[in-house]
């Protein structure tokens, strides 16, 4: 079966003024597939994510979603998408339940259909309890939950999720990533933009790098490893004797050496040769090593190579606290 | 899935009326949700009718007919003043809406975004409606007496609520123009203190110097208290009423549409 690309965007460009904000992005996304939009602030996720689900105009470009023109066809688009925006877009003054129950009508869903729904949801979505309350009384991952699930309300085909996790901590993101998931396993085909890499790793099928409104990586979380990252060896000595001994014996083979912490790093591209190999030159000079770790690379290396910043952690966890 | 989805197979023209009732029941309930404001709604009215009375009453009954109390005459200013300042709530409202990112969800939903403008005038109508009311059964409690009959009512119902509709539309034009949410604030300030405090509500014109006199004469706020004023004293109406409605109609049907331009401007993209 040939590939069915439910979302298209060409050569898509947008301005702010004179500030040009995407310039030129592609990006396709497959039935029943997630993309990853990964990129650092201000590289124009959002705005990407915005013009795709109707809400903004744009420049330049083509991009349609289920074959629909955004712009001719934003009312037959909006009918198969939902989005979940970056700031969480629910009625603060209703309900959980009212908001859902609302919003199905707006999509159009009967009465009961509509009501039989937001209970599913709420079950699903652990609001059982709050379903009563205003949502304004809601905690921040609560009030994410609701949104996606508002989003979630007539089941459209199609999501986009901008940013769904950021700002919630280590169980909530799970909890959401849990949620995700479980609309992939629908066939849901979903848009999902992120800061963090282990993110777009953990659920993306494919994953799209942009920066500064150019899209500067694009393919699995594997092939974009495969791109920067060999395996590196890494040798921890107890001395700067040791140290200088190995420098001087690895020769050529020294990726990088760190004075500081006594430690050298070679490329390995065979893990089981390379790796004996290394040994056995110390090993014939009699230097001693006190630890050696294997570093696979990840999308961090892949990040910072490729956009010269550094990727943000999920969670940091804040520390010194005690 | 468990639940299995049915949509409304409905005409549009259909679906766009039951998104505007939709709409109104959400705006309705912000209303009722938003206790601080709910207590605006009934005693800041009462307030300034007792606080006008009691305070101008003395000074300014001397200006008056004979035989007119001062709060037989404040009643149709208070309430006219209420209802102006009333609604610009509308203002506030749909600039919520257009600051925060609710109005991006309406509008990626296959609705009819213009409902949003809609629930919010409506739901205004009823609220002020309701302030109305009170200050009514407030006046009577304190004194005011009133000659109107069943007709005259009809009459004051109907140019209150024409009034509101056209000053909440005015409002909202407002609303979606705002930038933030004190960006509403002008619309008090440049348009509804003037034109509520250089008119006959408090004061009768004789006293007013002549260029004063000649804008309270002539602008609509006038006109309306005139219209409510005689009904409800049983003065002659004369001219204003006419002239008060179709300057309620005319605000309205202005106001609504350069409202819903603005908002569709700002919607669709
Ligand atoms: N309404 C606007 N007017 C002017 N500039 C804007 C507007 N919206 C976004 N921008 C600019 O466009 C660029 C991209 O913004 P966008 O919100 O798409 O980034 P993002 O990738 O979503 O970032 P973040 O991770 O912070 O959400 C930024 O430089 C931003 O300042
Ligand atoms: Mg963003």
């Amino acid at each position: 079966m040939a590939k069915e690309y439910v979302i298209e965007a060409k050569g898509l460009k947008k301005s702010y003024g004179s500030n040009q904000v995407l310039k030129g992005v592609d990006l396709k996304v497959e039935r029943g597939t997630m993309l990853a939009l990964l990129g650092p602030n201000g590289a124009g996720k959002t705005t990407t994510v915005r013009i795709l689900s109707t809400l903004l105009s744009f420049d330049g470009g083509k991009v349609s979603v289920e074959g629909y023109d955004v712009v001719k066809e934003a009312d037959k688009v909006r009918s198969v998408i939902g989005l979940t925006g970056q700031s969480a877009a629910v009625d603060e003054l209703l309900t959980g339940r009212e908001n859902l129950v609302m919003m199905g009508r707006l999509y159009r869903l009967t009465k009961r259909s509509a009501v039989a729904r937001a209970e599913e949801l709420l079950k699903e979505f652990g609001l059982e309890k709050a379903a009563d309350r205003p949502a304004k009384t809601y905690s921040g991952g609560m009030r994410r939950r609701l949104d996606l699930a508002v989003s979630l309300i007539a089941t459209p085909p199609i999501i986009f999720l901008d940013e769904p996790t950021t700002g919630l901590d280590p169980r909530s993101r799970l909890a959401m990533w849990a949620i995700i998931k479980k609309l992939m396993e629908n066939g849901t085909t979903i848009l999902l933009t992120t800061q963090y890499l282990e993110e777009a790793d953990q659920l993306a099928d494919n994953i799209v790098v942009i920066d500064g409104g150019k899209v500067i990586a694009e393919g699995s979380a594997a092939q974009l490893k495969g791109k920067v990252g060999k395996d590196r060896l890494e040798l921890q000595f107890a001395g700067e004797k040791q140290f200088a001994e190995a420098v001087k014996a690895l020769g050529k083979d020294v990726a990088d050496k760190n004075e500081k912490d006594l430690s050298v790093t070679t490329i390995i591209k065979n893990t089981s040769a390379d790796v004996r190999k290394t040994l056995d030159v110390l090993a014939k000079q009699k230097i001693e090593f006190e630890s050696m770790t294997i570093h696979k690379p990840t999308l961090d290396d892949v990040f910072l190579s490729l956009t010269g910043k550094q990727a943000k952690k999920p969670a940091e966890k804040k520390k010194g606290k005690k | 899935m468990a639940v299995q989805l049915e949509f409304e197979k409905k005409p549009k023209l259909v679906l766009w009326v039951m998104d505007s009732l939709l709409m109104i029941k959400r705006s309705s309930t912000h209303i009722i949700r938003n206790t601080d404001q709910l207590l605006g709604t009934f005693f800041q009215p009462i307030m300034f009718l007792v606080l006008f009375a009691t305070v101008f009453g003395g000074a300014i009954s001397q200006a008056l007919p004979p035989g007119v109390t001062y709060l037989n005459f404040l009643m149709a200013g208070i309430i006219v003043q209420t209802v102006a300042f009333g609604s610009t709530t509308t203002a506030i409202a749909v600039a919520n809406d257009m600051q925060k990112g609710i109005i991006d969800r309406f509008r990626s939903l296959p609705m009819a975004n213009l409902a949003v403008l809609n629930g919010h005038v409506i739901s205004d109508l009823f609220r002020n409606g309701i302030s109305t009311a009170v200050m009514i059964v407030a006046g009577l409690a304190i004194g005011f007496r009133t000659n109107a009959n069943f007709v005259d009512w009809l009459l004051i119902t109907g140019i209150v609520l024409l009034f509101t509709l056209a000053f909440s539309w005015l409002s909202a034009i407002a609303g979606v123009m705002a930038k933030s949410i004190e960006g509403v604030q002008w619309l008090s300030f440049i348009v509804v203190f003037p034109l509520t405090f250089a008119s006959s509500a408090f004061v009768p014109l004789e006293g007013m110097n002549d260029g004063l006199k000649a804008f309270a004469e002539n602008q609509p706020i006038t006109h309306i208290i005139e219209a409510i004023r005689a009904l409800m004293l049983g003065w002659p109406v004369g001219d204003h009423l006419w002239i008060a409605t179709l300057w309620c109609l005319g605000i309205m049907v202005v106001s609504m549409v350069v409202a819903s331009w603005l908002f569709r401007r700002k919607t669709s993209h």
